[in-house]
């Protein structure tokens, strides 16, 4: 069985973003990461290819983005998966995004594809649900489990105070969020020099239009300066919650 | 937390140097590794781009594992259960990413499962773990003692040895002992011989080991029955993994660096085996051990300067008195400044320090394969030099700058600062022991003033004062220029009484004086290549020259004659 990882590449997500005189957020020498949540769905796939309790042969990644990303796909590489496709591409919505990995996954057979629930620069939360869609299979969102069970999936979500466990068939595009793997798996420094050698397939995107057009991006407004209260004096901080936060009422 | 690599673009900036091209092309045997290991480069680039990679992840390793790890294990350090260390548990965590990384014996050849990695991202890796938690890295850099296996050590020792390095061991090296500290000579330890089952037994107490329970240990034992000096010592290897017998009796209660364990050891007929030949334990591999740990202290020390300048950075511009933040007021952003300059200065010194190091042991391993040309025999001999008086040099001078470094980013945190709500608190104390430990300052003068008297600093000086920059940097290098001939003068003087005790007095301000020429020239030259360092270049030529100043100013009016003046009567 072959696993397929949407991969997104994000800003670090301890990198505060700033914006360019003509107000769009600007990327220079931002260092880039693998989107968390598609480094736990790929630790996962990771964890399922060595078990030998599952038919998990090959894990893929399928990523849309410049050639600037190559070095985090190659981090992804190194910690484990077999191969790598990149559409060159630089997509403007989740639509474009999720045409270009249509266009792809349609041309080829794959089992599991895994996407992670949303990516941590622009949030969408769309991709894995419209690939779904477009490809006309079963998809789950907010999945925090997978095992394999012959040529079906179990597969668990978490859903407001408990969890179920579906059976599903293959093909199938699971969303995960976290929870799906403990922690990310760190590359090793000898996968890292392997993965130079490993190879990375570039395909030319095809023609789309993308559906959304970002009009403008505004930056949060500062945090207000915070106020320190000693902690001997309780009065001072109740006065300052009821009087000048408003947020609760005493008398 | 950020990833320590990426958002410190200094470190790739050293990485970049032009001397690595030679660097790589000797460490890699001309990338003779890439027909026997799938992950051995195949050419510079290819090396380069390794080394970015891993130092990459150790960036994301520091930021994400190790940082966050470090205040609870200064909280919680390490203790002694059933005579055995335990670690702290984020100590355990963080040993653990490292193994599974593997991060551990980066430096050995791929025979042996290492990464053959050179120096310089070696030294990186210890720059970024010490800016991370400066205790942490005492534990990871103990590998140091793979490094002294690999040169002195039989072959079937290495291969005995070297890979379980590779696989995440840990190391410790027992030098020391309740009577001998500084003075090595003076080691106790005994190690007897036992014929008939051909062994060797080591008896005795060390004393402030740090890590002493590692897996593998480097000891050094009084071997020649009826000496007293250093030539009645041998090193011996302890399989601590393997026999488990040492007794860790306690560990310090120490002021910094609490995660990593110092221990006191008891050793009671512990089998062990030599390294090398007898009598060669302290005179040559001790030596060569130590040189290696002191380039690690000295990185250790750049590592937390950097650490405590982000905390003051960071203060300073967020905590507002009189209306406005701090850093707007002259007392703070100068001391910031300063302390920037310094930090620069000290890394740029600190990876020149590493090159030397990485040329010499490149032809020193070449000349084992194969006798050396005349010319790759005077090119080992120059770089041998070199390391060894930047050595010291380098871990005496970063270590004092870090302390400095770590003193004003508390003093600008004021009396936050003196609390535990801040990591400077921690990272003060850490910064302490870097100017003791592996040799105080005031051992690492007498190694550099050594390299003072043979000229090689200043022939040093020479060669970056000859080196072509640009124009608008030519007024630095003047002041520069008129900084050695005020060097030339004050040495010249305290050299030429020939009086021992005169020299020892003024030693200090000799090394001090010498090292913030080249610290000065290293800025410059580093200018040169990136005009960033233009701020730091500007306030630190500033200082040294002021500083010097007032130096050979005591030394120009100082007689032998003032020597008693400074003694202590004894009563």
């Amino acid at each position: 069985m072959e696993i397929i990882i949407l991969m997104s590449v994000v800003p670090d997500t301890s990198v505060k973003i700033k914006l360019t005189a003509d107000g769009l957020p600007d990327m220079k020498e931002i260092p880039w990461i693998i989107n968390p949540w598609d480094e736990l769905a790929l630790t996962r796939a990771l964890e399922l290819k060595e078990d030998p309790g599952n038919t998990v042969n090959k894990v893929t990644l399928l990523h849309v983005g410049p050639s600037t990303h190559g070095q985090v796909l190659r981090k992804a590489m190194a910690m484990g998966a077999d191969e790598a496709v990149r559409i060159e591409a630089t997509p403007r919505d989740s639509y474009e995004t999720a045409y270009h990995i249509v266009a792809f996954l349609q041309e080829r057979a794959f089992d599991l594809v895994l996407a992670g629930i949303e990516s941590s620069d622009y949030n969408g939360a769309a991709v894995g649900g419209l690939v779904a869609g477009m490809l006309d299979i079963p998809s789950v969102s907010a999945v925090t489990g997978i095992q394999t069970e012959g040529d079906k999936l179990h597969v668990v979500r978490e859903t407001d105070g408990g969890r179920e466990t579906l059976r599903m068939p293959l093909p199938l595009l699971a969303v995960v969020q976290k929870g799906i793997a403990k922690e990310p798996r760190m590359p090793s420094m000898r996968g890292l020099m392997m993965a130079r050698k490993k190879n990375i397939h570039v395909i030319e995107p095809g023609a789309v239009d993308s559906l959304t057009e970002y009009a403008r991006f505004e930056l949060p407004p500062p945090k207000p300066p915070c106020h320190m209260v000693d902690a001997t004096n309780p009065g001072e901080l109740l006065e300052l919650l009821e009087n000048e936060s408003k947020v609760i009422h005493l008398s | 937390m950020p990833n320590f690599y990426t958002d410190n673009p200094d470190l790739k900036f050293h990485m970049n140097h032009p001397l690595m091209k030679k660097i790589v092309a000797l460490k890699e045997r001309n990338f003779a590794d890439k027909v026997k290991y799938d992950y051995a480069p195949v050419d510079f680039e290819d090396t380069m781009d390794s080394y970015e990679r891993v130092l990459d992840v150790v960036g994301e390793i520091c930021g994400d594992i190790i940082a966050p790890n470090a205040e609870d294990i200064d909280e919680e350090g390490p203790e002694v259960r059933d005579n055995r260390v335990k670690y702290a548990r984020g100590t355990e965590i963080n040993l653990e990413a490292i193994r599974k990384a593997g991060l551990m014996g980066i430096t050995l050849p791929r025979k042996y499962g290492g990464l053959n990695f050179s120096i310089v991202p070696y030294t990186m890796v210890a720059d970024m773990v010490s800016r991370a938690d400066a205790a942490f890295v005492n534990i990871w850099g103990l590998q140091d003692c793979a490094e002294t296996i690999h040169e002195f050590a039989s072959e079937k020792q290495k291969d005995r040895y070297l890979p379980r390095f590779c696989q995440g061991e840990t190391g410790s090296m027992a030098l020391t002992e309740p009577d001998a500290g500084s003075d090595l000579q003076s080691v106790q330890l005994k190690a007897t011989y036992d014929k008939e089952k051909d062994q060797w037994y080591l008896n005795g107490v060390k004393r402030f080991i740090t890590n002493g329970d590692g897996d593998i240990s480097l000891v050094l034992a009084r071997s020649e029955e009826g000496t007293k000096d250093g030539r009645g010592l041998s090193m011996f290897i302890y399989d601590n993994k393997k026999y488990h017998i040492t007794k860790v009796r306690r560990i310090e209660h120490k002021l910094g660096i609490i995660g990593s364990p110092t221990c006191e050891l008891v050793y009671r007929n512990t089998p062990a085996e030599l390294v090398g030949s007898r009598r060669m334990g302290l005179i040559r591999y001790v030596m060569s051990l130590m040189n290696g740990a002191r380039l690690g202290i000295a990185a250790q020390s750049v590592g937390i300067a950097e650490a405590a300048y982000r905390e003051a950075l960071a203060f300073a511009k967020e905590r507002e008195q009189f209306g406005k933040p701090i850093i707007h007021f002259p007392a703070v952003y100068e001391m910031l400044s300063v302390m920037k300059s310094k930090l620069d200065a000290s890394r740029s010194l600190l990876y020149e320090t590493a090159r030397f190091v990485d040329m010499y042991k490149a032809w020193f391993h070449i000349s084992k394969e194969r006798s050396l040309e005349k010319e790759e025999r005077q090119e080992m001999k120059k770089y041998q030099q070199l390391a060894e008086a930047y050595t010291p040099l380098a871990k005496g001078l970063a270590s004092e700058i870090c302390n400095r470094i770590a003193y004003d980013a508390l003093q600008i945190h004021g009396g936050s600062g003196f609390m535990k709500d801040y990591p400077i608190e921690r990272i003060y104390r850490d910064a302490r022991i870097t100017s003791i430990y592996e040799g105080t300052t005031q051992l690492q003068v007498v190694a550099a003033i050594a390299g003072i008297a043979r000229g090689t600093l200043l022939k040093q000086i020479r060669e970056y004062e000859e080196t072509k920059v640009k124009p608008e940097l030519h007024t630095y290098r003047r002041m520069l220029v008129s900084m050695t001939e005020e060097f030339e003068h004050a040495s010249g003087k305290v050299h030429e009484t020939e009086n021992k005790e005169f020299i020892d007095f003024h030693a200090r301000r000799l090394v001090e004086m010498a090292g913030n020429i080249i610290m000065g020239y290293l800025l410059l030259l580093d200018t040169n290549r990136e005009s960033r360092f233009w701020k730091s270049l500007e306030v630190f030529v500033r200082n040294a020259r002021a500083e010097n100043r007032e130096r050979a100013e005591f030394i120009m009016i100082s007689s032998i004659n003032d020597l008693g003046r400074f003694k202590q009567e004894e009563h």
